[in-house]
């Protein structure tokens, strides 16, 4: 009993050590949660695949009731913005090169002619290719658009096809994106500050100094990781807070397995960045190690682009990164209602990520070759 | 003469969040002349590296006047930079460029032409003795060697003004007898005007004016000899009865600071001055039959008159209770046998072996370089050894339960502490991780802070030195350890604190603690039980000091240092010729 | 001026040495590139392909089966075939179906009416995939129906109705590999700068090599030259292997002139290089100095910059602070020079704002040097 109170004094010293030198001055308290708010926000409105006001152009040489028709429709939907009005299709190539117009609508003389002689009218769509996603949605928009108004003429389809979207009804992307930041965002700068914690000591000849209290290996470990998930579920919860309470995207699951989800995860980013740690002789190769590991975390981890859509091999190698389960955890908890027991097996890798690194960190820091 | 640096009414305060406004220089004024070699010397705190600072243009002064060169520095810093050189305390190497590397970026940043590159180059490694290690990265010397590198890169042209601030913090010796050859040649040869900052008297009585600082004013100045005259009459040396150790004596004298101002042990005699009021029985008494003769002063002695007459000599010396723990039984607690340590073909400690005694202090001594700061690291279990058997209170403690380190305290030779963290908060992280908690680390705290005259509210890594020092010294023997390793815990502390630091170490040897300690003040192996001299990693002498001394002949007679250096060279010139058959 | 020059040459010499002693550093600056082509190249892609569809038949009549065939021969579907709604349910809250195809029980008397009715649900959460599924899905469909149609040899009556000619400029066949890997260029110039450099100044700090250096003839702007120099090498190392793999590995077309590009590129590896020193000289500790070059960096240049995410939909503010990037500049200009061509007004303007950066930075990052301890 004894021994364990001693074990967790001894620790408690350590973490607030830990703690004080994190926290001390403003400064560095600022560089921990300010970041947090200020991408939450900033990403939350920027980082969105969904057309605002997207800028389109019009050449209609036709200038008839069907032409105005549809380009009022097109701007009627709050989707597209009428930026021009074109004269001549000599200035097609000006809008788009510009990047003034996503896309020109350009209706042929003889658009209006035909549709009232009953045949098929051809209108013309110019994108902006430069941006994939942008241009595919774009043109999935007019599409709709066009075929709504096709149903106004009459035209009839044997099959009728209803849509109905789950979790995310709008088809916002904004809902996709923002919950896997909770879990994204804080993620760097844990595996930062984790990565760093033990090469600064190295660096600066604190950590032989820490070598010779009584302190154990897993006593370090502790002391080390401890603040470091601490500012990381801290960061966490701040981004959590701005979507739930700012962007007001609706949280369908259980906060305590969304706690629960974040911890596994936070500390499986925090045995990485010891492990690079205990490794690291200077700062700078740990900070070196550490983006260099970011990058194929932040890529492979299904922020950007699914998961899915990778070939076999890397989809193989995303199973030990954490990045991925947490932001699957995290989105399927908070979007879908996800249950402890439909999100298990996301778990495992977690679980796995930390099993393995912890201890091969405690090891190495009293053990790397010197 | 006409003065090289004029200062007048300077002063500067540095704004602290924590602990508020801290005045370094305080109204302080000084005249430099030129071609001379002039010396700063002052305890701890005194604002020495501020002064040297301004006068290289790295600080602004608040007030008053500041002419370097016949150039105001602080509306042309850059002018003067161009003409002066300048070592800082911590002398910025690259440690990953190597010796010649080092030295070619300073000679092209100062524009020196290729021919006169050569000489001077040649000169600068013959003196310094690195022309072997020229492809060495820096950062693979020893501290001595980066100390004399740091002054060849200084040295790469002759400058106007060469500012030294502490050059010889760390350095052994031979490396320290070395560095001074070569000022002093440079002074004598090229006429160089040189001021150095120094906590060493010994290196002040070489120079021609030596100004003495004492919280950011001027305390005194003056030649040394106009310096030292202010000792005259009250130094004396006291021979301790046979079988009495010097520093028994030592410690009874230092305790009466009524009768005596300062008492050290040296060449198994204790030096001492005693105030000019005071009580001849009461020193008879003191004595305790010891016999006594005048001797001649030395300018440390003014110094430590100086600095008892100010503020401080009111300051008791001991106040650490003693240790509940019996005293010394003579077991052995340190056991080392054929000791050895490589790093791939290096040789770092070359088959190692000694014993310390509980309740001894025993001084591991050597160049730098010589294997102690590896000895050190593999007996408190940071360094794996080689080959050869290490014991610490039976134990191998990079093998054994960690409370098994409880035990131990270590004070290492760099700064170690967390430096963006208060005075206050080290002492009380470390103390935590001793597993001390509540009331009994609030006290101990109290007790360090007030022992080490430590401000609890300062930021470790901002603290002078000197203080550093102290607060690294406070942190190791916080936990009250049975076996003390201190690696270099005088460096850099000025000659009060030192005297307060020994006493404190013989007090807690007195109580059973062992101490096992490196130092670069010879004077200081004095008050040791056992000391060992190594060099090159192998072991060239261990005994008493007095054993040590008589090893040395004749050479070991007059001092600790004339024995040191006399082994080490001795030692160096026997392996030569190894070689060489 | 000749002092100067044999200054800055001794100053150079110095960087260039500490970089190539330190092995990581050479390592991280040539590696890093490689990965990041390989990764992009290969695992970004917002194409969807084989999304699985449970398809839950609650009728099985032959006109069913007809219908629904579509989504097998489909190669962006691929179905799997259920018998209940919980079945399917499962399958999607499991995370093991994208989407849900219902096939109501009445669908086949419905269909004789022309009022045949399929339900399709969506998982939303990717709304990307999802309305990438639900256009192929719909598609595949109706090609069925439309085929069964002409089967029966009852044609569609002609009809009035407008039909959409969609044309791409620039990127025909939208592939996104095409749009992604030209941000990969800016990318690895960002982090090139953001690795290499944002620790140097912060680094002499710590160690104390400054307080030597300052009192020397050097000058402050000398420093800040030496310290780019050699990472402008490494950055151009990167920028070919870079504009190699763009070409030959991934075929993206590189429509405007090569040496526009490779200028562009080079005035931005000096923007992002000299940020990394600002950075670095403006924290003094590499603590700190690492965690912003991170933030400031890498994390906007990756979300804000127009890189995937497109700024013509963002709110105003968004695209205000995204233009204090110099990232976005070189993001849209290095887009155009890839895809579109030459087009003089941007190269201009997005150059001449670079130049204005770079100056800015490599004035900041010598303040930062200015000799002074306090």
């Amino acid at each position: 009993m004894q021994a364990v109170l001693l074990y967790v004094a001894q620790t408690l010293a350590l973490i607030r050590k830990e703690l004080l030198a994190l926290l001390k001055d403003p400064s560095s308290r600022t560089l921990l949660f300010a970041p947090a708010l200020l991408q939450a926000l900033l990403f939350g409105y920027g980082a969105t695949y969904d057309l605002t006001h997207a800028p389109f152009a019009v050449l209609d040489h036709s200038r008839g009731a069907a032409s105005t028709e549809i380009t009022a429709r097109i701007e009627g939907t709050g989707v597209f913005r009428r930026a021009a009005t074109l004269e001549s299709s000599a200035q097609i190539a000006g809008q788009i090169d510009s990047g003034k117009a996503l896309l020109v609508v350009i209706f042929p003389a003889d658009f209006e002619r035909r549709l009232s002689a009953g045949a098929e009218a051809p209108m013309q769509v110019i994108l902006d290719g430069r941006n994939s996603a942008t241009s595919g949605t774009a043109a999935a928009q007019v599409a709709a658009i066009v075929a709504a108004y096709n149903q106004s003429l009459g035209a009839t389809s044997p099959v009728t096809i209803t849509r109905r979207a789950w979790f995310n009804p709008n088809f916002e992307s904004r809902w996709n994106l923002m919950p896997a930041m909770i879990a994204s965002l804080s993620m760097l700068q844990t595996l930062m500050i984790a990565a760093l914690s033990v090469a600064r000591e190295r660096e600066q000849g604190t950590f032989d100094q820490l070598l010779v209290t009584p302190l154990t290996p897993s006593q370090i470990l502790i002391g080390k990781a401890l603040p470091a998930i601490l500012v990381g579920i801290m960061q966490s919860t701040i981004i959590f807070l701005i979507i739930l309470f700012w962007f007001r995207i609706p949280m369908a699951g259980s906060v305590w397995l969304l706690y629960f989800g974040l911890l596994t995860f936070t500390t499986a980013a925090v045995g990485i960045g010891l492990s690079i740690s205990a490794v690291s002789l200077t700062m700078q190769q740990a900070m070196l190690y550490t983006f260099m590991l970011i990058m194929p975390l932040m890529l492979l981890s299904g922020l950007l682009t699914p998961v899915r859509n990778m070939p076999q091999i890397l989809q193989l190698a995303t199973y030990v990164n954490p990045m991925r389960f947490g932001i699957d955890i995290v989105r399927r908890v908070y979007l879908e209602g996800a249950t402890l027991a439909d999100i298990a097996p996301s778990f495992l890798p977690l679980i796995g990520v930390a099993a393995a690194t912890l201890p091969l960190a405690a090891w190495l820091f009293r053990n790397r070759l010197s | 003469m006409t003065p090289i640096v004029e200062a007048a009414g300077l002063r500067k305060t540095f704004h602290d969040r924590d602990i508020g406004d801290v005045t370094a220089i305080d109204g302080l004024s000084l005249c430099v002349g030129q071609g001379e070699l002039t010396a700063l010397v002052g305890p701890d705190g005194a604002g020495k590296t501020t002064l040297m600072r301004m006068f290289a243009g790295l600080l602004k002064p608040d007030q008053g006047s500041l002419t370097v060169l016949g150039i105001d520095v602080a509306r042309r810093p850059q002018a003067v930079q161009d003409r002066i050189s300048y070592m800082p305390q911590r002398f910025g190497l690259y440690e990953d460029l190597s010796v010649q590397e080092n030295l070619d970026l300073y000679a092209d940043l100062h524009g020196v032409p290729a021919d006169q590159r050569r000489d001077r180059f040649g000169r600068m490694l013959e003196m310094t003795d690195m022309a072997r290690f020229t492809e060495r990265p820096a950062g693979k010397l020893s501290g001595g060697m980066k100390q004399k590198l740091g002054l060849a890169c200084t040295l790469v042209r002759s400058p106007d003004l060469l500012l030294l601030d502490e050059p010889s913090v760390g350095v052994d010796p031979l490396s320290r007898r070395d560095l001074w050859k070569i000022v002093h040649q440079l002074v004598e040869d090229e006429g160089l005007s040189v001021i150095v900052s120094t906590s060493y008297m010994d290196e002040a009585e070489r120079c021609a004016q030596v100004h003495v600082m004492h919280e950011g004013r001027m305390l005194a100045e003056g030649t040394p000899a106009t310096l030292r005259a202010r000792a005259h009459g009250l130094t004396l040396v006291a021979t301790p009865p046979a079988g009495t150790p010097a520093r028994d004596l030592q410690a009874r004298l230092i305790d009466a600071p009524d009768a005596i101002i300062d008492a050290v042990p040296r060449g198994g005699n204790v030096r001492f001055i005693r105030r000019p009021d005071a009580d001849p029985a009461r020193l008879a008494d003191l004595l305790e039959g010891a016999s006594s003769q005048t001797r001649c002063e030395e300018l440390e002695d003014s110094f430590m008159i100086l600095l008892r007459e100010q503020d401080r000599a009111a300051e008791p010396l001991v106040a650490q209770a003693e240790p509940d723990r019996p005293p010394g039984d003579g077991k052995p607690v340190i056991v080392v046998r054929d000791l050895v340590r490589k790093f791939g073909d290096f040789t770092a400690v070359a088959s190692t072996s000694f014993e310390v005694a509980r309740g001894e202090i025993f001084g591991l001594l050597g160049p730098n370089g010589a294997g102690k700061t590896t000895t050190f690291r593999m007996l408190c279990g940071l360094l794996p050894a080689t080959s050869g058997q290490l014991e610490v209170a039976g134990r191998n403690l990079r093998v054994a339960r960690a409370q098994a380190r409880a035990r131990i305290g270590y004070v290492s030779q760099k700064f170690a502490l967390y430096g963006n963290l208060s005075v206050r908060q080290n002492l009380e992280f470390f103390g935590g991780a001793y597993g001390l908690g509540g009331k009994m680390l609030r006290d101990r705290i109290r007790d360090a802070v007030e022992q080490f005259d430590l401000d609890p509210a300062a930021q470790s890594g901002l603290l002078p030195a000197g203080y550093k020092q102290r607060l690294a010294m406070a942190t190791g023997l916080l936990h009250r350890p049975e076996i003390l390793f201190l690696d270099e815990p005088t460096s850099g502390i000025d000659p009060l604190a030192r005297r307060a630091f020994w006493r404190r170490i013989t007090a807690l040897a007195k109580g059973g603690v062992t101490v096992i300690i490196t130092t670069h003040f010879m004077e200081e192996a004095e008050y040791c039980d056992r000391i060992a001299i190594q060099d090159a990693g192998e072991m060239l002498a261990i005994g008493t000091p007095q054993q040590v001394r008589d090893m040395a002949g004749h050479a070991g007679a007059r001092d600790m240092n004339s024995a040191f250096i006399a082994i080490v060279e001795a030692g160096r010139k026997r392996r030569d010729a190894q070689a060489a058959a | 001026m000749n002092g100067a020059f044999l200054r800055l040459r001794a100053l150079i010499r110095k960087e260039a040495r500490q970089m190539l002693r330190d092995r990581s550093n050479l390592f991280v600056g040539l590696a890093l590139p490689v990965v990041l082509i390989l990764l992009f190249g290969y695992s970004l892609s917002f194409d969807v392909t084989d999304a699985r569809v449970a398809v839950v038949m609650e009728d099985n009549s032959a006109a069913t089966m007809n219908a629904v065939a579509g989504l097998a021969g489909s190669d962006y579907l691929s179905p799997i075939w259920t018998y209940s709604m919980v079945e399917a349910e499962a399958l999607i809250r499991a995370g093991q179906a994208d989407a849900i195809l219902r096939v109501p029980a009445e669908f086949t008397r419905n269909l004789l009416h022309g009022q045949g009715n399929l339900q399709l649900i969506l998982n939303g959460v990717d709304s990307n995939t999802a309305q990438a599924i639900e256009g192929y899905a719909t598609g595949a469909i109706s090609t069925a129906l439309q085929h069964i149609a002409d089967r029966q040899g009852s044609p569609a009556a002609a009809s009035a109705s407008v039909t959409v000619l969609q044309r791409t400029w620039f990127n025909e066949a939208s592939n996104s590999t095409w749009f992604l890997v030209p941000g990969l260029v800016v990318l690895v110039m960002t982090l090139i700068g953001a690795f290499l450099t944002s620790l140097l100044i912060a680094r002499e700090w710590e160690r104390g090599t400054l307080e030597s250096l300052f009192v020397t003839p050097a000058r402050p702007i000398e420093m800040v030259m030496a310290k780019l120099a050699p990472y402008l090498v490494i950055g151009v190392i990167d920028l070919a292997m870079c504009l190699i793999a763009a070409r030959y590995v991934f075929d993206v077309p590189m429509r405007g002139s090569l040496w526009i590009i490779i200028l562009s590129s080079l005035l931005y590896l000096l923007v992002s290089l000299a940020l990394g020193l600002v950075i670095s000289g403006v924290t003094k500790n590499q603590f700190a100095a690492s965690q912003m070059a991170l933030l400031a960096s890498f994390m906007p240049a990756m979300m804000l910059s127009g890189f995937v995410f497109d700024l013509r939909n963002v709110p105003v503010v968004i695209q205000v602070v995204s233009n204090v990037l110099p990232a976005t500049h070189f993001m849209g200009l290095i887009k155009t020079l890839f895809m579109a061509g030459d087009y003089w007004p941007q190269i201009l303007r997005a150059n001449l704002t670079l130049a204005a950066y770079a100056a800015v930075l490599i004035l900041m990052a010598t303040r930062t040097l200015t000799k002074k301890l306090d």
